[in-house]
This record gives structure tokens, C-alpha cells and sequence, in this order.
């Protein structure tokens, strides 16, 4: 009962719960603003009494006004809090969606490689490639539903890192490994330029595999039509951080889509004309990923001309 | 032959294990809910568990604690295999003795096998 009583006074709590900074949360402004009436209706008052003969009109102009200001911030307050629980419930909704067609995706994506290992008999020549195109949905079914929970999980401050000693340098080139499909059917060339003796960095080494792999996709995805995309990925370091760089010709970034470029579902309108399926996540999540591992994330480019994604971690735990 | 207890409720996931670890000279035992786990744990005395957190009758985190506090279950390797990625569970598997933490989602079949091949008793 009080332990429920204090969670309902302390304002930072509810916040949380609703998922929005402090100055949009119900119950701060429901603070603010009845401090406001408070001073309010003393310097009416006050004024009140100064300027007008008459206490009863005194009286009244302040019982008027403390009702009339009351009843604005209780509307005002009262909207802020259903937008908040809308916003709460839709959050939710994603997450136990994501979450709930979670087990299913995996289970299927699970069987079918069991199914296109061979273990379970071999399959026809006529059916492997249906096995294939069943493989990529699921993987970018599963990919999709990861990067919701991602955003979901942050939104609702859950977000967390599993921080390992880690290798950029194998994480690279695992990622290269995986995308050897696309690299060859984009026509990419790849050049890798990594500092000797590296060493590892303490970070999560699934989170920094999402990153990585997101930006390498990108500067393959979006090369310029018909043309030999070249991407150069640099990982150097100094004596406090490791950086990471990749470096595209491709398509790059107009002026006007810079500054929403990390921003969630936003997807450049040249992007899209390349690039149909893209769910506008990736650099998203990359920024929460960088920035919750105490890095940082940025890039510059040019349209028509490519860009530079890069990102530095700290090498100290 | 080694032996591997399978603690999950999805059908279609013992299936699919029963034949990759089978494949791999492993002998997978199943059980369908948390109850059944502990049961065939003391049993059997298998060489691994491989565990989900999510079961009917007794939850994944309650099997854990009881495998590590029998005499005669305490020493089995535990690998929990979970969609729940959640900081809380992972920090309490691990407390509890569990090997590892794997979320189904983050790992293929491969990989998983080759977490059991890592951590199954000598």
C-alpha cells in the first residue's frame, strides 16, 4: 500500500512508465502548473486587495479564477496523460508482439536449417531454392522483430549490453563473410584497412555485430546503379578509443535528409528509390547501441558523391 | 553415448534437436514442462540440460534453482535457451549456476550446438 503510494508520488517513476522526458510527463506538469495557480491567485490577491475596495469582489475574482485555472490544467494535464498512456500502450503492443512472434520465427528459422543441412534426408535440386527464399524471409523477419524490441526496449529505458572483451577486427569480418551474397550481387569492392595490434574492445558483442553489419549493408546497398560501389572500412585506434569508419561512392545523403538521418523510420528519399525494403531502424539503433556503450556515432556526405559512417568506442571498461 | 536434457514445450523445437543432436552422437531426452525437467534430471542424470525459461507447471528459473540445490543434479551443466532477453533473467540464470545465457533469436542452430559441444561434461 505506501510502497504503491510513494511509486505514485515519485514523478521520475511514472515517467519512466510512460516512456516520455520529464517535461511532457502527466504528473510533472500536474506540479508545474499548480504551482503556477498557487502564485497566481496570491498575486491576485494580493493585487487584489490593493487595488479593489470591495473584499467580497476580491473574493470572487480569486474563487473564479483559481476554478477557472484549476479546470484548464486538469484538462490539459488530463490530455497529456491519455497521449502518454496511448503512447505507453502502443510500445507495449510492440513489444508483445515482437515478442510473441519471436519463438515461432525462430523455431522456423531453425527447422528450415536443420531441413537445408541435409541431416533430415537431402533435398532436391528443385527444392533448394525455395528452401532459400524460405531462409532469407525468416532471417529478415527475425532481423525486423530484433530491431523493434531494440527500439522498444529503450523506449521503455529496458535497453541493455552484455559487455564482453571483443574483437572489432573478427566482428568485421564475420559480417563480410555473411554478406558475401550481397557483396557479389551489388558489385562491391571491399578494402580493409586495420591498425596492427588492435587489440579488443569491452562491449556487447551481438550489439556491436548489429552495428557493424548495418553500416557495411548500407555503404553496399546504396551504390550507384550500374557502377562498381568501392567501400573502405578503417578500424584504428589511439590510446583511448577504437575507431571505426567505413567509406562509400555511393548514392550519399542530400542536405535536407541530414539532420533526420538517425532518426526512427526515416529512410532518404534517394534511399528509397535504391533500396525498396529498408525499415528506417538501422541507424537508429546503431545510435542507441553506440551511445549506450559509451561511444559515439556520426558520418559526412555528399549526394551522388558517398559518405563516411563511423563510430568510436572506448577501449577502457 | 552422452546424454542431453531437452527442457522446452515447443514440439517442433525437440523435434528439431533430437535429430541435430542425435546426428551428432548425442542421446536427447525430453521434457515438455518444468516438472517433467526436474523428474528426468534426477533420473537420468544427464550430461547436459539445455533450458527454457518459459514452461508450463514450474518456471525455467525455478527448475534452475532446484537442479543447483539437489546433491544429486547440482554439477549438470546448464545452458538456458530463451526468447526472454531480459537483463533481470540473465543475471539471475547466471547467479544460479546456469553455463550460459543464449536468446534463441540472436543464434543459429550451429551455434547452439556448438555451445553444447563446449559445455557438456568431460
Amino acid at each position: 500500500m505506501i510502497k504503491k503510494f510513494l511509486n505514485q508520488i515519485n514523478i521520475r517513476n511514472q515517467c519512466k512508465r510512460y516512456g516520455v522526458p520529464l517535461w511532457q510527463c502527466p504528473q510533472f506538469l500536474f506540479l508545474i502548473m499548480g504551482f503556477g495557480i498557487i502564485l497566481t491567485v496570491l498575486l491576485t490577491y494580493f493585487l487584489g486587495t490593493d487595488y479593489i475596495e470591495d473584499p467580497s469582489i476580491v473574493f470572487f475574482i480569486v474563487v473564479f479564477l483559481t476554478i477557472f485555472l484549476i479546470t484548464i490544467s486538469y484538462t490539459i494535464t488530463n490530455s497529456f496523460e491519455r497521449l502518454a498512456e496511448v503512447a505507453r500502450m502502443k510500445s507495449q503492443f510492440v513489444s508483445v508482439a515482437s515478442h510473441h512472434l519471436r519463438s515461432p520465427v525462430t523455431n522456423l528459422r531453425w527447422v528450415i536449417e536443420f531441413l537445408m543441412s541435409g541431416r533430415a534426408g537431402n533435398i532436391r535440386d528443385g527444392q533448394k531454392k525455395y528452401f532459400e527464399i524460405l531462409e532469407k524471409n525468416t532471417k529478415k523477419m527475425n532481423i525486423l522483430l530484433r530491431d523493434l524490441l531494440i527500439v522498444s526496449r529503450f523506449e521503455s529505458g529496458d535497453f541493455f549490453s552484455d559487455k564482453k572483451e571483443t574483437s572489432l577486427v573478427e566482428i568485421t569480418q564475420k559480417a563480410l563473410l555473411d554478406l558475401k551474397e550481397e557483396i557479389d550481387s551489388f558489385n562491391a569492392e571491399i578494402n580493409l584497412n586495420i591498425e596492427e595490434s588492435l587489440g579488443k574492445v569491452f562491449v556487447d558483442p551481438l550489439q556491436i555485430e548489429i552495428v557493424i553489419r548495418n553500416l557495411l549493408e548500407n555503404a553496399i546497398f546504396y551504390g550507384e546503379k550500374e557502377q562498381k560501389t568501392k567501400v573502405e572500412v578503417t578500424i584504428e585506434k589511439n590510446s583511448k578509443k577504437v575507431y571505426f569508419k567505413v567509406k562509400d561512392d555511393g548514392i550519399g545523403i542530400s542536405e535536407t535528409d541530414k539532420k533526420n538521418i538517425f532518426k526512427k523510420f526515416f529512410r532518404s528519399q534517394n534511399a528509397t528509390e535504391y533500396q525498396t525494403t529498408g525499415s528506417g531502424l538501422g541507424l537508429y539503433i546503431n545510435k542507441i547501441i553506440i551511445e549506450n556503450l559509451g561511444g559515439k556515432i556520426g558520418f559526412k556526405s555528399k549526394e551522388n558523391e558517398g559518405s563516411t559512417f563511423w563510430f568510436y568506442l572506448p577501449i577502457k571498461k | 553415448m552422452k546424454t542431453i536434457l531437452f527442457i522446452e514445450d515447443e514440439h517442433a523445437l525437440q523435434l528439431t534437436f533430437k535429430d541435430i543432436l542425435g546426428n551428432e552422437q548425442y542421446n536427447v531426452i525430453s521434457a515438455f514442462d518444468g516438472e517433467e525437467g526436474l523428474r528426468l534430471a534426477e533420473e537420468k542424470s544427464p550430461d547436459l540440460i539445455l533450458l527454457d525459461l518459459i514452461l508450463p507447471k514450474k518456471g525455467g528459473i525455478e527448475v534452475l534453482k532446484e537442479i543447483k540445490e539437489r546433491e544429486k543434479t547440482k554439477d549438470i551443466p546448464v545452458i538456458v535457451l530463451t526468447n526472454l532477453e531480459d537483463l533481470k533473467k540473465v543475471e539471475k540464470a547466471l547467479s544460479l549456476g546456469a553455463k550460459t545465457y543464449l536468446v534463441k533469436a540472436n543464434y543459429s542452430l550451429e551455434e547452439v550446438v556448438d555451445k553444447v559441444k563446449k559445455n557438456i561434461k568431460d
